[in-house]
C-alpha cells in the first residue's frame, strides 16, 4: 500500500475543472517528482492534499498511510505527518527563525537544521520571519522548518525556486535527506533538471497526469514539449506561447 | 516606601528587574500617583520633578554631546483601586546627546482610574532618543489613559518611540502624538495595542516632515477582540524636498470587535513622497494555514500572529 494514495480526484473551481481524474500513488520513502508548466495545477494538488481552505475536492479519494484525509482539518494532517512548503512562504512580524523552525516540533534545537539549509544559526536564529528575509532566504527557513518537523510526507513546492544557483546542489542534497531520514516527498516543479533527482516522476498537464515512470523518461518529454504554460487542456510549447 | 514596593514588585512580575531602581549608574524617576516616591540623578543627566498638587511636573535634561548608555528609567503608576495621575514631562535632548528611555506605566490594582501624560520633546541637532512605554493596565478595564506628546526632532537628529500596550485591559486609550521631524532627521512612531472586553481605542499619531530629507514612519499595530473598538489615525505630511514619509497600519479583528484605520497623507512639494498601507480583518488566511500545515490548531495559530504582531 502506498503512503500516499490519491485516486480518481477532480477540483472544480467556479465550473472550471483543474484537477481531473488524478491518481497518484507516492510509496513510502520516496521522492516523487510532479513535473509540470505553470498552470497545469501542481500548487492546487498541494493545497487539495493538504487540505487548504477552499481546496476540498470535488470528487475522488486521498488518503495517507491508509487514512481517508477528506475529513481532517490542515492541522490534523500535519499532526499526522504530512507537511507543506509553500512556494511563496507567508511573512510573520515578530516571530523569530528559532521560533518558526520549532513551529512543529517546540523541543527541538533549531540550529542543526539552519545549519543543513545552510544559514548561519548565529546570523539567523534571532531575526524576524518578516519582510526583512529575501524570498531565497525565507525559503530555505521553511525547508528548515520543515525537516525539523521530521514529517513522514513532505509536500515541496518548487523548493529550488528563488534559490541561486550555486546552491541549488545543497537544497538538492537537504531533499535528498528527507528520505534518507524516513520521509517521503512530492517535489513540486517545473524544472526537468531537480526532477531527474526523484525516484520516480510524473507530469501534469491540464490537470490530468499525462506520463508517469521513470525521472529520465518523463523529463525527456517534457522538456520535449518545451511547455512553458498550460491552458488547461495541454501544454503549449514555447514556440507558440503568447 | 510601600508604593515603590508595589510598582517595582509589578514591574519584576512583568519581566523587569527592579534592581535598576537601586543602581546608582542608572537614572530614574518614579511617581505614585502624584507622589514621587523615588528619583536619582546621573551625570549628564538632571531631573527636576515636583508634586504640584494636583499632578508631577518635571524636566528631564540630557547634556549636549552626552551619551547614557544604560537607559533612563521612568515608572509611573497608581497603586491603589482608584486614582488619577496627572504628569507633564518636559525631556531635552541637547545637541548631539544620546539617551534611551524605559517608561513603565503600571496600573495593577486599578478598577476606576485616570492616567494622563502631557509631554513635550525637544530632541536638538544630532541627538539621538529611543523612547519605549510600555502599560500594564490589570484586568478590569476601568482606566482612562490618555498619552499626548509633542516632539520635535531637530536637524540631523534621530527619534524612535514605541508605544505598548497588550497585557491587561485598559478601558479607554487616548493617544495623540504630533512629531515635527527637520532636515535630514528620522523619526519612527510605533504603537501596539491590544483591546479586550468594551476597550475603546483612539490611536491619533501626526508626523510632519518639515525639513528637506527628513524621514519619518507611523507603524501601528492593533488586535481588538470581544465587543472592543479601535480608530486609528495616521497623519503624514511632507512638505521639503527629499523627505520621504509611510503610514503602516494593521489591525487584526476577532469577535465582535470594531476596527477603523484613517490614513491621512499630504504632500506639498515635489520631490516629497508619502506612501500608507493599511490592513484590517481577520488573521491572514496565508499566515493561518502556514502555521497549520506545521501543526497547530487554528487557535494556537491565531494567538501566534496575534502575539507576534503586538511583540
Amino acid at each position: 500500500m502506498p503512503l500516499v494514495a490519491i485516486q480518481h480526484l477532480t477540483f472544480e473551481i467556479a465550473g472550471s475543472k483543474i484537477l481531473q481524474d488524478l491518481t497518484l500513488p507516492i510509496q513510502e520513502q520516496e521522492i516523487h517528482a510532479l513535473l509540470g508548466a505553470n498552470g497545469s495545477g501542481k500548487s492546487t494538488l498541494a493545497y487539495v492534499l493538504m487540505g487548504c481552505e477552499g481546496f476540498a475536492p470535488t470528487s475522488g479519494q486521498m488518503t495517507f498511510k491508509g487514512k481517508d484525509l477528506g475529513p481532517l482539518p490542515m492541522f490534523e494532517r500535519a499532526r499526522l505527518g504530512m507537511t507543506l512548503a509553500w512556494q511563496e512562504p507567508a511573512r510573520f512580524e515578530g516571530l523569530t527563525v528559532s521560533q518558526y523552525v520549532r513551529l512543529g516540533k517546540p523541543d527541538i534545537d533549531p540550529f542543526p537544521y539552519l545549519t543543513r539549509v545552510g544559514l548561519s544559526p548565529q546570523a539567523y536564529s534571532k531575526r524576524f520571519v518578516d519582510k526583512s528575509l529575501s524570498g531565497g532566504e525565507r525559503k530555505r527557513i521553511e525547508l528548515a522548518a520543515v525537516l525539523a518537523m521530521k514529517p513522514l510526507f513532505a509536500i515541496l513546492d518548487e523548493p529550488t525556486a528563488g534559490i541561486d544557483m550555486l546552491s541549488v546542489q545543497d537544497m538538492m542534497n537537504v531533499i535528498r535527506s528527507f528520505k534518507e531520514e524516513g520521509a517521503s516527498v512530492l517535489l513540486i516543479t517545473h524544472q526537468e533538471t531537480i526532477a531527474l533527482m526523484a525516484d520516480h516522476a510524473s507530469q501534469l498537464c491540464g490537470g490530468r497526469i499525462i506520463a508517469s515512470g521513470k525521472p529520465k523518461d518523463v523529463a525527456e518529454q517534457y522538456k520535449k514539449g518545451n511547455c512553458v504554460r498550460c491552458d488547461g487542456e495541454r501544454c503549449i510549447p514555447f514556440t507558440t506561447a503568447s | 516606601m510601600r508604593e515603590l514596593k508595589i510598582l517595582t514588585d509589578t514591574f519584576e512580575s512583568l519581566g523587569g528587574d527592579p534592581e535598576v531602581f537601586q543602581d546608582r549608574h542608572i537614572a530614574h524617576m518614579a511617581a505614585s500617583g502624584h507622589r514621587l516616591v523615588s528619583q536619582r540623578e546621573i551625570p549628564g543627566v538632571t531631573i527636576d520633578a515636583k508634586e504640584t498638587g494636583d499632578g508631577i511636573t518635571n524636566t528631564i535634561l540630557i547634556e549636549k554631546g552626552k551619551h547614557i548608555e544604560l537607559p533612563i528609567h521612568l515608572c509611573l503608576g497608581i497603586t491603589e483601586k482608584t486614582g488619577i495621575q496627572r504628569i507633564q514631562t518636559r525631556l531635552i535632548i541637547e545637541e548631539g546627546a544620546s539617551a534611551s528611555f524605559l517608561a513603565h506605566c503600571l496600573f495593577p490594582f486599578v478598577e476606576s482610574g485616570e492616567h494622563r501624560m502631557d509631554a513635550t520633546l525637544e530632541i536638538k541637532e544630532g541627538a539621538h532618543v529611543r523612547y519605549n512605554e510600555s502599560h500594564y493596565q490589570g484586568t478590569c478595564g476601568g482606566m482612562l489613559v490618555v498619552p499626548q506628546a509633542i516632539v520635535s526632532v531637530g536637524p540631523g537628529a534621530q527619534y524612535f518611540s514605541d508605544f505598548s500596550l497588550v497585557k491587561g485591559r485598559v478601558g479607554q486609550l487616548q493617544i495623540d502624538y504630533v512629531v515635527h521631524v527637520a532636515a535630514s532627521a528620522v523619526a519612527e512612531l510605533t504603537s501596539k495595542v491590544f483591546g479586550r472586553g468594551n476597550d475603546i481605542i483612539h490611536i491619533k499619531e501626526k508626523m510632519v516632515l518639515a525639513g528637506e530629507y527628513a524621514k519619518g514612519l507611523i507603524k501601528t499595530r492593533v488586535a481588538l477582540e470581544h465587543d472592543a473598538q479601535g480608530e486609528m489615525t495616521g497623519i503624514m505630511e511632507a512638505h521639503a524636498k527629499g523627505a520621504r514619509g509611510h503610514v503602516d497600519c494593521r489591525e487584526i479583528i476577532k469577535d465582535r470587535a470594531i476596527g477603523r484605520a484613517i490614513p491621512i497623507v499630504q504632500v506639498t512639494h515635489p520631490e516629497a513622497k508619502v506612501t500608507h498601507e493599511a490592513a484590517i480583518g481577520t488573521v491572514d488566511k496565508k499566515e493561518l494555514e502556514t502555521l497549520m500545515a506545521h501543526g497547530l490548531d487554528p487557535e494556537q495559530a491565531t494567538e501566534l500572529i496575534v502575539s507576534g504582531m503586538l511583540q
